[in-house]
């Protein structure tokens, strides 16, 4: 049974386009990376798992039950991570923990108070007096205190500062290798690339690509870095050319003996050619108009 | 607070009333507007209805329908909706439970206003006209209902500001009132506002309620509540 399945959902807000037609499925225990672009239909998703939007066709399940008709249940065994985190004013942060296992109907004291240790939150604060980090502290608490058998993670990091990312990953990849699912929803590339073993690209309402991350990263295309003169004017299958303090670098596609032969011509004082990382990749699969390469 | 201070003013009042209640009396449409027309403001029954009663009236139902207008749309106003409706809670449990707290909310002021205008009655020693207090009271607390239970159900259909319809359906109705009053072709009027059986003047010289106005109000009220309950439970939340 998979930990999320959505077939063919659809949602349209009045005539403007929320998702169509999408197909995902993301396994029990995996952790599942979910990419595009701000308005590419990413929260709408993550909105109809949570049942906070009803789908315009088509369904989606979780743990094999339907989001609309079982939205309790699956929500009992779902934590959630929003983007931006807002609680009711006036509130401590030890309130809002306690008041968000309330609603759960569990005691997750003990987890609660070592969450704040690790991520080093004050629970006796006010929440209208916390930064923007420290909110979405709360908020990763909220999702994680009660071992929820599905993390949904809409933009995770934002507004965390780099160690505070770092432990955060941490507490996630425990989670995971606890049995965890985990959704991940991000724009920042390298976060679903360290983080995640497959991942799907969402564009325009629709995905476009699905796959392990290292399939999807790996196309034909290499990233070619140069210093010395060569000529590249005949060479076909070059993209992102550009050259600083003279480095060229840039993306070739094309046939790699071509290159070699051409590279030999020039005067080559160093060279590096490495395979392209994900952004590289998610940018070819939005220039193509949608197409895979 | 302002009831007792008006009970107060009563013994001062009391002695030049005659003077006074002929002068109501003889303000022509305003007379009517406000049932002064058949209200003796030398007695504490007629001067509590008119004084007491105009801002009880209007003064309780701004506080019915700005608690019941925001207590569903605030959440999303307020962005706190995400927060909750992740949880497993249903959305029924929820429009019950913010219904009761609107209910309680309006039963509690009313208790407090009812105790303190009794009390304060005590206090300048005159003697208390049980039924008609009761009956007066009685009538502001369901005109507070139904004007609570139409403006839940526009809370389920609002996502931002909602104190202004909150007010606004407030104050119209309140205003119909008055027009029902003055002309007579806008009598059919009293049949859609609650402030129709609140009518300090016929609750006093009847000594009763009308029951059919009470009757088709609270159809108002809880037709209210029932479209709280059918929007809510469908509506889709948006992020911002």
């Amino acid at each position: 049974m998979e930990a999320i399945k959505t077939e063919n959902l659809t949602k349209y807000y009045g005539k403007s386009r929320g998702v169509l037609e999408l197909n995902l499925s993301v396994e029990q225990s995996e952790v599942f990376g979910f990419i595009g672009p701000n308005g590419a239909g990413k929260s709408t998703t993550i909105r109809t798992l949570l049942g906070l939007v009803s789908p315009t066709k088509g369904s989606a399940q979780i743990f094999g039950m339907d989001t609309v008709k079982n939205k309790e249940a699956v929500l009992q065994k779902v934590g959630y991570l929003p983007s931006e985190a807002i609680f009711y004013p006036g509130m401590k942060v030890k309130d809002i923990l306690k008041l968000s296992a309330d609603l759960r109907k569990k005691n997750c004291a003990a987890e609660s108070k070592s969450l704040c240790e690790r991520l080093q939150l004050d629970r006796n604060r006010k929440v209208d007096e916390l930064s923007f980090g420290n909110r979405k502290k709360v908020a990763i608490i909220c999702a994680l205190q009660h071992r929820p058998e599905l993390l949904i993670l809409d933009e995770p990091t934002g507004g965390l500062d780099p160690l505070m990312q770092r432990e955060f990953f941490e507490i996630i990849r425990e989670r995971s290798s606890q049995g965890t699912t985990v959704f991940l929803s991000s724009h920042i590339l390298s976060e679903v690339q360290h983080n995640c073993s497959r991942a799907a690209i969402i564009r325009e309402g629709r995905i476009i690509a699905c796959d392990s991350v290292d399939t999807l990263a790996k196309t034909n295309a290499k990233r070619v870095s140069l210093r010395g003169t060569v000529d590249l004017t005949d060479l076909t299958g070059i993209r992102d050319q550009v050259t600083v303090d003279g480095i060229t670098s840039f993306l070739f596609g094309g046939d790699i003996n071509q290159l070699l032969r051409q590279l030999s011509d020039g005067n080559i004082l160093d060279i590096h050619i490495s395979e392209p990382d994900l952004e590289e990749i998610f940018l070819h699969y939005y220039e193509k108009d949608g197409d895979r390469v | 607070m302002l009831l007792a201070v008006c009970v107060f003013l009563f013994p001062e009042m009391k002695g030049e009333m005659d003077g006074i209640s002929d002068v109501f009396a003889s303000m022509g449409s305003f007379t009517a507007a406000f049932g002064m027309d058949r209200l003796n403001f030398g007695t504490l029954v007629g001067f509590y209805a008119i004084e007491c009663g105009n801002v009880l009236g209007l003064g309780g139902a701004f506080y019915a329908a700005l608690c019941a207008v925001g207590i569903l749309s605030k959440e999303e106003k307020e962005r706190t909706a995400e927060f909750l409706l992740t949880h497993p809670v249903s959305r029924v449990k929820i429009i019950t439970e913010k219904l009761i707290a609107v209910l309680i909310q309006i039963t509690a002021l009313n208790l407090i206003i009812y105790a303190i205008s009794v009390g304060s009655m005590v206090i300048i020693g005159e003697e208390i006209p049980w039924e008609e207090i009761n009956l007066l009271h009685l009538a502001y607390y369901l005109l507070q209902i139904e004007l609570a239970g139409i403006c839940f159900g526009i809370s389920a259909f609002l996502r931002k500001g909602s104190t202004g319809v909150g007010l606004g359906i407030a104050v119209l109705m309140y205003f119909m009132n008055l027009v029902a009053n003055i002309a007579e072709v806008a009598e059919f009027l009293k049949y859609i506002t609650p402030f129709g059986y609140c009518e300090d003047a016929d609750i006093v010289s009847n000594g009763y309620l009308d029951g059919t106005l009470i009757a088709i109000g609270l159809i108002f009220g809880t037709v209210g509540i029932v479209a709280a309950y059918w929007k809510y439970t469908r509506k889709d939340i948006h992020s911002a």
